[in-house]
């Protein structure tokens, strides 16, 4: 009885979550920003998702174009089963429940680049729904330290993309090589909180597509386009209305249009304004977004169901017919970058940022493990080296690392020729700039003729820092004389003097004993 | 000639196989037929260059005594809403006058491959849009029964495949592809006195037919007798990979055994008491009895049937086609193809009113209201309602499948009408009566078929429909060809 009137009474002094929830937002005034994402990502085929008409980005206008494409009467379409099988592994790589069926659909709307007056698409019961990705969110420079977040996807459809009107002066052509080239509507929930999470997101997206090859992501191509939701409130109050920046063309831009759309909202709502649902563009040139034509705003599509296709089956589990196999579809699926990631840590010792810098790139992730096939390296030396010293050689040669192709034979070697102390780590900056300049020799023979070789003979270094100490008595008086801050100079002078060849390690040593006498 | 003309295929065939006829002799003879009977207005474009050369070509053939079937030669006619190579396709319409598809239809496809001979596209409803073929912008095509010079009236072909139906029935051509959709093939097939097939939706390719209702559309068949039908649904029936909705089941060639080795011992044919509706004609109800009669005489078991959702049929049938209309009729833009009004001033007043001049007011009314029945806030109301109507007509049918084998009806609940009563009633309401009797058999996706019985006392052929389960075409002609023989009706071909 007591405990009762126990739980009772607790119940009633402390007010609930919610409640607790709203207390604490009166003081705090902050703003908080909604972010959801919806991705088209062109499904990588060599034909249409319901001709065979190919899909090849740089063939002139209007070469890509079945009879079925252009909409002519009697027409009808047939699904590629390629694109079954794409949309299928992506669906598996982000986590969804795949459909055992799903359905088309008819949207109707009258543009010029839809030729038949409506797109295919799946609205009502699509290829896939209720996916998850974890992800790592970390900008260096943005972030102090990498976070793990997660967002949900909604859904996963299969659709047609539109051909292309273009605008002369007194005209429009029509282009319709892309009218009908395979898309996956990726639909994710609104689960982010700003631009850097998406941007994060994004880059996880790109990095899944790419290694299960369903998609190009060629972003420059319209390959993968972008369009962001965005609304901001304050806690405890219901979500703010939002609005949509359409076809955001890059990584950075879908950070930065997300950026400047939740500080353009928040200014709005400060002084006491309305956010108005509309869809807006991003312009790339003066980082801003702005509102597109009233054409866009919502309109009654009609959707309807495709009377030409039949229900899609799938087979998995007990069912062995389908359009694809999926459960053999999962057993075929590589390793997932978030897989990859672990693993570096795992069984090879990196830390959380190298891990995460080394799967968004591709080539160091590929100079990594080409690396590490033939020789017993140290993980972290050789992430290390990668992202500061062959970035920084990169860096002031004003190359993306994808343009460069290094060959990781050549990295391993150089790798272990720190790791045996046989140079320094300055000297292998050297032995990469020479490389990618095009060098064609291996790195031992450059580190050779050169005469990199680094210093570890005793002696001499004692004799090389000796002559240090000579030649920099009032240094060295200031260092006696308590200011041990100095002694960092002296080393400093000591590496030069050997130019960059010798053990810093052992001189470190020598030095202090010498300094000591 | 005329007597050859009306004669059936296999006769023909023999008649080329034994040198007594050549091809091109025939298609010269089936050509001047047409122009003689031109004023049925049957055909909306004639393809004589196109027949003479393939004539010559089958002449070849038969001369080496090797014809590529029993079709090879045979002048056939199609309905001008299949897709022709090189020949117009109009539908009917303004929209399309100028259209000449650079493709084949898989039906016609097949039927050229086999060695038939098109001499024309046939007159039809503007995009097979009613039910008496008199909404055309090619003008109407006339009932050649009790048909007066003299006079401006005349009887409706029926429709929407009305001119093909006159093509076949005038002893023109053997054979002619029509569509049905809510039973444009059987209607003037019933009215012309002919036997219509609709096949079970999937036996046929709909590739390259310019939809009306694609979840419906099938290609009919028109001929003059069952084994003709059998001979053409043989050749252009089964598996095609360019129509997502054929069934891949393979087909098997019918073979019909001959009239004296027909039996309907036992056969199960229910008739459901629904058919027999206010309209029905005191003699075309007469004629479904003494037929039931003949048949229960002759070892077969009648029986009667409920199918409690007939009526709804019509009002599902005319929301599920207005919103599939709406929907195909939106590629109709003036851009790509087809009828383009002289129109600057923007994008959207060229679709405006490049699709006002182009379609006619039946057209624009569905497309209008179909809209209307797909706006999201109306959807489950109309469409999804629709659907469920759907079916429970599909479920009406399954249920009588379990007492009966085939069903006998009424195709039409009259014979022709007369053109100047016929367009008394909008396109609407004559579709409501018109298509009362062949309308369920599309919404089950199952097969009909339509043959005459005999003449009306206007002197107008009476026919009945038969109606089975899915892929029962074996069954559902083999009866067909047993009333055929029984009733012995007379063609009106030698014109």
């Amino acid at each position: 009885m007591l405990k009762n009137l126990c739980r009772h009474v607790s119940k009633d002094y402390y007010p609930s979550l919610e409640l607790r929830r709203s207390i604490t937002n009166k003081s705090d005034n902050k703003w908080t920003s909604v972010v959801g994402l919806e991705v088209h990502a062109q499904i990588n085929t060599v034909s249409k998702l319901f001709s065979g008409a190919p899909t090849n980005f740089s063939s002139p206008v209007n070469t890509n174009v079945s009879f079925f494409d252009c909409s002519i009467p009697g027409t009808l379409p047939v699904l590629n089963e390629k694109c079954v099988e794409y949309g299928v592994l992506t669906a598996l790589a982000l986590n969804c429940r795949v459909n055992p069926v799903s359905t088309f659909d008819r949207k109707h709307y009258f543009y010029a680049d839809i030729p038949s007056g409506y797109q295919i698409t799946q609205q009502r019961h699509p290829l896939a729904n209720d996916g998850k990705l974890e992800f790592q969110v970390f900008t260096p420079g943005f972030h102090k330290t990498p976070y793990r977040t997660q967002v949900r996807i909604k859904q996963l459809q299969l659709e047609q993309d539109s051909g292309k009107t273009l605008h002369d002066v007194d005209r429009s052509l029509v282009d319709l090589n892309r009218a009908g080239v395979p898309l996956m509507e990726l639909v994710f929930e609104p689960d982010l909180k700003d631009g850097e999470e998406a941007a994060a997101l994004l880059k996880e997206l790109i990095t899944i597509l790419q290694r299960i090859g369903t998609c190009s992501c060629k972003m420059e191509e319209g390959a993968l386009r972008v369009d962001a939701n965005v609304s901001v409130h304050k806690k405890g109050d219901p979500l703010g209305v939002r609005t949509e920046t359409k076809n955001i063309g890059s990584v950075r831009g879908v950070a930065g249009a997300i950026r400047y759309e939740i500080d353009r909202q928040i200014k709005i709502k400060e002084s006491g304004g309305e956010i108005e649902n509309e869809t807006r563009a991003w312009d790339a040139v003066n980082k801003t977004t702005v509102a597109m034509r009233d054409k866009e705003r919502q309109q009654d599509y009609r959707y309807m169901p495709e009377p030409n296709l039949p229900p899609l089956h799938l087979a998995m589990g007990p069912v062995e017919h389908g359009c694809v196999n999926v459960d053999d579809l999962r057993k075929s699926l590589p390793e997932l970058p978030e897989e990859t990631r672990s693993r570096l840590r795992d069984d090879f010792g990196l830390n959380l940022e190298q891990s995460i810098i080394l799967v968004n790139e591709k080539s160091f992730l590929e100079l990594f493990e080409g690396a590490c096939r033939s020789r017993k390296l140290q993980g972290k030396l050789l992430a290390n080296l990668l992202i500061n010293e062959y970035t920084n050689v990169l860096h002031k040669m004003d190359l993306e690392p994808s343009q460069v192709t290094f060959d990781s034979e050549y990295f391993g070697e150089i790798v272990e020729l720190v790791q045996t102390g046989q140079i320094s780590r300055n000297i292998a900056k050297l032995v990469l700039d020479e490389i990618i300049h095009g060098n064609h020799k291996n790195p031992l023979q450059i580190i050779k003729e050169n005469n990199w070789m680094q210093i570890t003979d005793e002696n001499e270094l004692i004799k090389l820092c000796q002559n240090v100490i000579e030649e920099n008595e009032k240094i060295v008086t200031q260092y006696k004389s308590g200011k041990t801050k100095v002694f960092k100079a002296l080393l400093g002078l000591v590496a030069t003097k050997s130019k960059q060849r010798a053990n810093m390690a052992k001189c470190d040593r020598i030095l202090k004993e010498l300094l000591s006498k | 000639m005329d007597k050859l003309l009306s004669a059936n295929i296999k006769t023909v065939f023999q008649f080329l196989i034994d040198g007594r006829i050549t091809v091109s002799e025939l298609i010269s003879n089936t050509l001047e037929k047409a122009h003689r009977l031109k004023k049925y207005n049957a055909f909306i474009t004639l393809t004589e260059n196109e027949a003479q050369q393939r004539a010559q070509q089958s002449t070849q053939r038969y001369k080496i005594k090797k014809p590529l079937s029993e079709l090879d030669g045979i002048p056939i006619a199609i309905k001008d809403n299949f897709c022709t190579s090189n020949i117009k396709t109009t539908c009917a319409s303004r929209m399309l006058s100028n259209f000449i598809p650079t493709y084949n239809a898989t039906v016609y496809e097949r039927l050229i491959t086999a060695g038939a001979i098109l001499i024309g596209k046939t007159n039809l409803d503007q995009f097979a849009m009613g039910s008496g073929t008199v909404d055309s912008v090619s003008g109407p095509a006339k009932n050649h029964w009790m048909y007066n010079e003299n006079n401006d009236n005349f009887y409706i072909s029926g429709g929407s495949s009305g001119g093909s139906a006159i093509s076949v029935a005038t002893g023109t051509c053997f054979a002619a592809i029509g569509s049905d959709t809510g039973g444009s093939t059987r209607n003037p097939a019933s009215y012309c006195g002919l036997v219509g097939l609709k096949p079970t939706y999937g036996l046929v390719s709909r590739y390259g037919l310019i939809p009306l209702v694609n979840s419906m559309d099938v290609p009919g068949i028109l001929t003059r007798t069952v084994d003709d039908c059998v001979v053409v649904l043989n050749c252009v029936a089964g598996f095609d990979p360019k129509d997502s909705t054929s069934l891949t089941k393979p087909y098997r060639k019918i073979r019909l055994p001959s009239v004296n080795k027909l039996s309907i011992k036992n056969l199960k044919v229910g008739i459901p008491n629904e058919y027999h509706c206010e309209h029905l004609d005191e003699e075309v109800l007469d004629v479904w009895n003494e037929v039931a009669k003949l048949l229960e005489c002759n070892g077969a078991k009648i029986q009667q049937v409920s199918m409690p959702h007939t009526e709804y049929s019509i009002v599902c049938y005319s929301i599920l086609n207005q919103c599939e209309v709406a929907s195909n009729m939106a590629r109709y833009d003036g851009i790509e193809y087809g009828f383009r009004a002289k129109e600057d001033a923007s994008t959207e007043k060229l679709f405006a009113t490049s699709r006002s001049l182009g379609f006619n007011e039946v057209v624009r009314n569905r497309i209008l209201t179909g809209n209307y029945f797909l706006l999201t806030r109306n959807y489950d109301k109309y469409f999804n309602q629709a659907l469920r109507v759907r079916r429970l007509i599909v479920q009406d049918f399954d249920e009588v499948w379990e007492n009966v084998q085939l069903l006998l009806t009424p195709t039409t609940l009259t014979t022709a009408p007369l053109y100047e009563d016929f367009v008394q009633k909008t396109n609407r309401d004559q579709c409501a009566l018109q298509d009362y009797c062949t309308q369920p058999a599309n919404m089950a996706g199952i097969p009909a078929v339509t043959l005459p019985i005999k003449l009306s006392s206007k002197g107008m052929p009476i026919s009945l429909q038969i109606m089975g389960k899915n892929l029962s075409e074996p069954m559902l002609l083999a009866l067909a060809k047993y009333i055929e023989n029984a009733v012995q009706f007379k063609h009106c071909t030698e014109i």
